[in-house]
């Protein structure tokens, strides 16, 4: 499965695409596709009155457990985590 | 259009020719660098005013001791990020004295334009976004310089010695 | 230190009114992210992993107390508190919002300093010896051609969109402290036959993929053709540079597959042929912005050693910190002091907001006001009167920077890595925690040990100027190290040995301690770990790595 991701335009934040136009802080309000759907989910991301809310939405691969979204990569869980050391560690969003 | 060193818009009376297209001779015309290698005779002997379209890879050099044949040099900006024609247009202006109208070509953007001017661009080819956007304001972002250029404005030094420099 | 004049505040002034312009177009929809990420970038803002980051700059490493405390500032005003010291002498912060970043440029402005140019494909920050003026091997300051060059670099219209970044160091004393070899272009400063002051003129240094040091491509340019020479290597650089791959855009490259002898002819030929407009840098502009670096008044009345002794003799962790981080000055009676911002367990190089605002006082207190910011991430006290070293380690040991490791193995230098960076490929900074903590014990019984870690091949981490250099990888998902042997910087540079397959995360301590044990039975004399190096090769190190037992 994979779902969008990119950064706040405004303040940089991590956001998820959550469908119809709308972002969200949290990964779990992120909408998760199949595979095969996931070119036009990337594609409905970045459509949108100009300024997007969103710079450099990519795809990610993720999976639903227990009802929460877990992304597979470590980049991306250190993205949903925050720093996972150092004076800003266990930022939660 | 083109957007000139005043920040005026102006239409381009200028043709830009295709290789294989003829000369007119009542327009001001551009011909490629490869078209002026091949017919240099002939554009030489032609009696209109002649411009030239320099690939942003190329040599200033090979045309220096043609330069006064032109009143027009198009440079290139294949992309705003490529770089190279500022210092073609810094050669052409000081080193081989080229005295004619210096024109930026291609992705040529607003923020750009206050370095383009400063290396001896006297006019800018732009669409109408430059006038939606009011781009004749990005001259007058700075009016102080860390560099002596090919512009006339102050720059550090001179202003600090207090002479010519 | 230098101070604005009338040109440079109008200068940083407009150029936060035309930043200011750029994010509201951008914010506006005016301006695409394509068309605004070169500019954000060249007032040194980063998209990272979870906000923007602002780099600014700290030219040539060189801090006021002011400046300092408008860094302590903006950390409690626009970031989470803390910052963080690069290794090119600048500083970073980590948690921006876009939106928020033309007031912090008019922050800085206020002080005389700035983002420009930090980052994109022109002059970065140029950099130099943090003892600087103070070194008693230095054959003259260098700072004033620094700030002599950072000024002609800054907005340069013909060289502003290189193929690719440009880095510059400057370097005037016997040892290296600048690691100029690692630079797209160096200078050493050298005086010649007739005593004149010139510079050795080196291009083609870089990390990263293709890691390369600097040839000296012209052994001696007088100063007065400093502006010319680097006019002609830019020339060149601009017009001949790769930009049809990324990873083969520096001049590195253009060095590398000319040679430095043709590279040098080509340099020549345009520097012959651009005498007639080229524009000469004149003894007395030098001594105009030299006169802003001329040394404080010190108290120059005799320094009552005994009691310094007394204080080392009796208290063996201040002991410690003068055997470590303290420098020989070149005026007598005092001392340069190195602050460590490597305490152990703790992020390489970052230093909160209370950190910052106690180094401003000690340095308004005990050093004219005056800081500066080492590649190795770490801060420096230039002006300390001896008699004043004790109450300096008292207060800064009371504040959690007194760890007296410089140049140890907990000195270690890292990038922000995984936790922090778009770039990274694996996590750094837990890797140097873990290092720092298991070989603090024994890091005196080492002696000088430089590990270096990054957390991509891009090596902000310098890893390949480590004696034991560390790269982060990415391998099936998992994060794995590869580590490089006999690196180093300065005088003696040299690009490390990679010792064979990557080690697991877990298994890196292990590694490292293998390594040093190996360097440790077999140095001689007080040979370094890359003197060791070369003389046994690699050898001996890979079989402790990686022979099954």
């Amino acid at each position: 499965m994979q779902l969008v991701t990119g950064n706040h335009l405004r303040d940089g934040t991590v956001i998820y695409f959550a469908g119809a136009g709308a972002w969200s802080p949290s990964i779990d309000e992120a909408r998760l596709v199949a595979d095969d759907e996931a070119d036009s989910l990337l594609a409905e991301a970045q459509t949108g009155p100009v300024p997007l809310p969103v710079i450099g939405p990519v795809l990610v691969e993720a999976v639903k457990e227990n009802g929460r979204i877990r992304p597979l990569s470590l980049r991306e869980r250190i993205r949903v985590s925050g720093p996972t050391t150092g004076p800003a560690a266990a930022t939660r969003r | 259009m083109l957007l000139t060193e005043s920040g005026s818009l102006q239409p381009d009376a200028w043709r830009h020719l295709a290789d294989e297209e003829p000369l007119h001779d009542s327009d001001p015309v551009t011909v490629s660098l490869t078209r002026w290698q091949k017919e240099r005779a002939a554009l030489q002997a032609w009696n209109g005013r002649l411009g030239l379209r320099l690939p942003n890879h190329a040599e200033p050099a090979t045309i220096a001791d043609d330069i006064d044949r032109f009143a027009l040099i198009v440079l290139n900006f294949p992309k705003f990020t490529d770089g190279r024609a500022y210092s073609q247009a810094r050669l052409l202006r000081s080193r081989y004295r080229y005295a004619g109208e210096l024109r930026a070509s291609g992705n040529v953007l607003r923020d750009q334009l206050l370095f383009m001017r400063r290396c001896g661009f006297n006019s800018f080819i732009v669409d109408e976004r430059a006038v939606r956007e009011d781009w004749s304001k990005a001259f007058d972002e700075f009016d102080v310089f860390y560099q002596k250029a090919q512009d006339t404005a102050p720059w550090v030094m001179r202003q600090r010695l207090g002479k010519d420099c | 230190m230098y101070r604005y004049d009338d040109f440079d505040h109008r200068f940083v002034d407009e150029r936060v009114a035309q930043y200011r312009d750029q994010v509201r177009r951008r914010l506006s929809g005016e301006l695409s992210e394509d068309e605004f990420r070169p500019l954000r970038l060249m007032n040194g803002l980063y998209l990272q992993l979870h906000a923007y980051m602002l780099r600014l700059a700290i030219p040539y490493g060189v801090l006021s107390s002011t400046k300092l405390r408008k860094l302590a500032h903006i950390a409690r005003r626009f970031d989470r508190g803390y910052g963080h010291f690069t290794t090119r002498q600048n500083l970073q912060f980590h948690w921006i919002k876009l939106e928020e970043t033309p007031d912090i440029l008019a922050e800085l402005a206020s002080v005389e300093m700035h983002a420009i140019q930090t980052s994109g494909n022109s002059f970065r920050n140029v950099t130099t010896d943090p003892f600087a003026g103070v070194a008693a091997d230095e054959i003259e300051d260098p700072r004033p051609y620094a700030e002599i060059i950072r000024q002609w670099a800054t907005l340069h219209p013909e060289f502003s969109f290189l193929p690719r970044k440009f880095k510059i160091a400057v370097s005037a004393a016997e040892d290296d402290r600048a690691a100029v070899k690692m630079h797209d272009l160096g200078l050493y400063l050298r005086r010649n036959d007739k005593g004149e002051i010139g510079f050795e003129l080196l291009v083609g240094g870089g990390l990263g993929r293709t890691p390369l040091l600097a040839q000296t491509i012209k052994p001696f340019i007088a100063r007065r053709d400093l502006f010319a020479y680097l006019e002609a290597v830019l020339r060149v650089y601009n017009r001949h540079g790769r930009r049809d791959n990324l990873y083969k855009s520096r001049i590195k490259i253009l060095v590398q597959s000319l040679g430095a002898a043709k590279f040098a002819a080509e340099v020549e030929a345009e520097w012959q042929a651009a005498k007639g407009e080229a524009v000469a840098l004149p003894d007395s502009y030098i001594t105009e912005i030299a006169s802003a670096f001329a040394l404080p008044s010190y108290d120059r009345s005799p320094v009552d050693e005994a009691a310094l002794e007394q204080a080392i003799a009796t208290n063996p962790a201040f002991a410690r910190w003068m055997k470590h981080n303290v420098a020989a000055h070149k005026v007598p009676g005092h001392a340069i002091v190195t602050i460590s911002l490597k305490p152990v367990g703790q992020t390489p190089g970052d230093c909160s907001a209370d950190q910052m605002d106690l180094v401003a006082d000690l340095a308004d207190a005990l050093g004219f006001g005056e800081i500066r910011v080492a590649y190795e991430q770490n801060l420096v006290l230039p002006h300390v009167r001896r008699d004043a070293l004790f109450a300096l380690w008292q207060k800064l040991d009371a504040a959690g920077l007194g760890s007296s490791n410089i140049g140890l193995a907990s000195d270690i230098i890292c990038c922000p890595g995984m936790d922090y960076c778009s770039l990274a490929t694996a996590r750094s900074i837990p890797i140097a925690q873990r290092l720092a903590r298991h070989l603090s014990a024994r890091e005196d019984a080492i002696g000088r040990f430089n590990i270096k870690i990054s957390g991509c091949i891009n090596a902000c981490g310098h890893h390949h100027l480590g004696h034991i250099g560390i790269l982060g990888v990415d391998k099936n998902g998992e994060e794995v190290y590869q580590i490089t042997l006999g690196g180093d910087a300065g005088n003696n540079a040299a690009i490390g040995t990679i010792i064979g397959p990557a080690v697991k995360s877990e298994a890196v301590t292990d590694a490292i301690d293998k390594l040093i044990g190996v360097y440790a039975a077999m140095r001689q004399g007080g040979e370094t770990f890359p003197q060791t190096f070369r003389r046994i090769g690699a050898a001996p190190f890979k079989e402790a790595l990686y022979a099954a037992h």
